[in-house]
């Protein structure tokens, strides 16, 4: 829907203090009220009327979400209003989970990675999403706040459809836990848009491998798509081609053409389904290659 | 409508505004402080064309709220110039021929700033990749670059 009005239908802007001040408010005005940290999903729903909302929740001050640390007995917290381009340029991120910083750059634009935030992109929770595949991957799992207090959810069990996740009224995602990355891993995020850089994808492959010993194959791979179905998914069948013997261009052949057959992808503005099952069977085996020949080395 | 009353510094001037809270960056700058050289393009955060610095960094205005603002400081186009005198950038896209229409300009040098700031001596791709989020439909961008490109010499 292209009708560009510079203005937002009339909404309140409310900027609680506490997290337990906010899912009271998210709880008490339900289905009327959002949290808001970098609006880049929400502004765009807003103008075409898709999204009604009377109250935009500013959590940007809210405890613990503008953490942005790594433990090395622990992992990797990102909070919930760190922006896409903190992500990106963090020197731990870089250098223990260079494929995050890979994925969240290639978000959008400059401008818009100073305001999206990677939480935000996982509980908009759209299929293309960008930094979802890897986020599960890496075996991400969200620390969310809600009316009950604190829980902790796994991005293997957050997604329900497109747009719908497990979040229940009052919740508000405080951060990503990404645990210590499986040792000597390699990983990569493949996008295609429908330029170079900056479209949202029209296929997106995340893969990661590490050598592992009780694999028959010595190693163990993990690969999400992204745009090729209703939610972000790990391609498990996929995986398993690559366990199963010993790895070589026909078993990663094999397993492109399983990631293919695996996927569900629409016609939409960006690509016909047709397109878009050749593309992944193309750039999961580019991942594949790339990721093997290095762990190769 | 509930307003919100901000403090707030644009182009080192100290402003205090009432604003609707549905009001974006965008449009107080434009409305309520007249400094019309951010434009609206596309309302979506796609086209760069309302880019300004939010504490140093870019940011597409039509995507931020004004009640959010408190505290903030703001550069516009308006402000790049200081005492009159155009930067180095922006002499340097007149004399490329990197300005037809104009209407990308401000979001291009606001970008191309910033840009030059955290990157003094940035590579083709790297000036390319720090503009995609400024669409021109007038240049085809080359004489855009290379502006951006003689600047950081």
């Amino acid at each position: 829907m292209i009708n560009p009005h510079p203005g937002l239908p009339e909404l309140q802007y409310v900027k609680p203090t506490t997290l337990a001040e906010a899912s009271k408010f998210l709880a008490e005005h339900e289905g009327v009220a959002r949290p808001y940290a970098g609006g880049t999903d929400n502004f765009v729903r807003l103008r075409d009327g898709v999204l009604k909302l009377d109250y935009l929740v500013d959590v940007k001050g809210l405890e613990g979400v503008n953490e942005l640390s790594f433990d090395p007995k622990k992992g990797l917290t990102i909070g919930a209003a760190v922006t896409m381009n903190k992500v990106a340029t963090n020197a731990d991120v870089l250098k223990h989970y260079p494929n995050l910083a890979q994925a969240a750059q290639s978000v959008a634009s400059y401008q818009l990675r100073n305001r999206a935030t990677i939480i935000g992109n996982i509980c908009n929770a759209s299929p293309a999403g960008d930094t979802i595949g890897t986020c599960m991957i890496l075996g991400g799992v969200l620390k969310v706040h809600g009316i009950d207090g604190f829980r902790d959810v796994p991005l293997s069990s957050f997604f329900l459809a497109p747009g719908r996740t497990v979040l229940k009224t009052g919740d508000v995602v405080t951060a990503l836990h990404l645990p210590l990355p499986p040792k000597g891993f390699i990983g990569t995020y493949k996008k295609l848009g429908r330029n170079a850089i900056g479209d949202l994808s029209i296929v997106g492959v995340a893969v990661l491998g590490y050598p592992l010993k009780e694999s028959p194959s010595g190693f163990q791979f993990r690969v999400a798509l992204a745009s090729v179905a209703p939610v972000p998914f790990e391609a498990l069948k996929t995986e398993a081609v690559l366990s199963e013997k010993k790895i070589s261009d026909d078993v990663i052949a094999r397993a492109a053409e399983v990631a293919m057959e695996s996927v569900t992808p629409i016609d939409d503005v960006r690509g016909s389904a047709r397109y878009r099952k050749y593309m992944v069977r193309n750039l999961t085996r580019e991942a594949i290659t790339e990721v093997w020949k290095k762990l190769s080395k | 409508m509930n307003y919100s009353t901000i403090t707030l510094t644009v182009n080192d001037l100290v402003e205090t505004v009432d604003v609707p809270q549905n009001m974006t960056l965008l449009q107080m700058i434009r409305e309520k402080l007249s400094l019309t050289g951010t434009k609206n393009g596309c309302s979506a955060g796609e086209c760069g064309a309302c880019t300004v610095l939010m504490n140093g960094e870019p940011v597409n205005s039509c995507m931020v709220l004004a009640a959010e603002c408190d505290g903030a400081v703001i550069t516009t186009v308006e402000g790049l110039a200081k005492g009159g005198k155009l930067t180095q950038l922006q002499e340097a896209i007149i004399k490329s021929g990197g300005v037809q229409c104009g209407f990308c300009t401000p979001g291009m040098l606001i970008s191309a700033t910033a840009l030059l700031k955290r990157n003094p001596h940035p590579t083709d791709v790297e000036i390319r990749e720090a503009i995609v989020g400024n669409l021109c439909r007038c240049t085809g961008y080359v004489r855009i670059v290379d502006a951006i490109k003689q600047t950081s010499k």
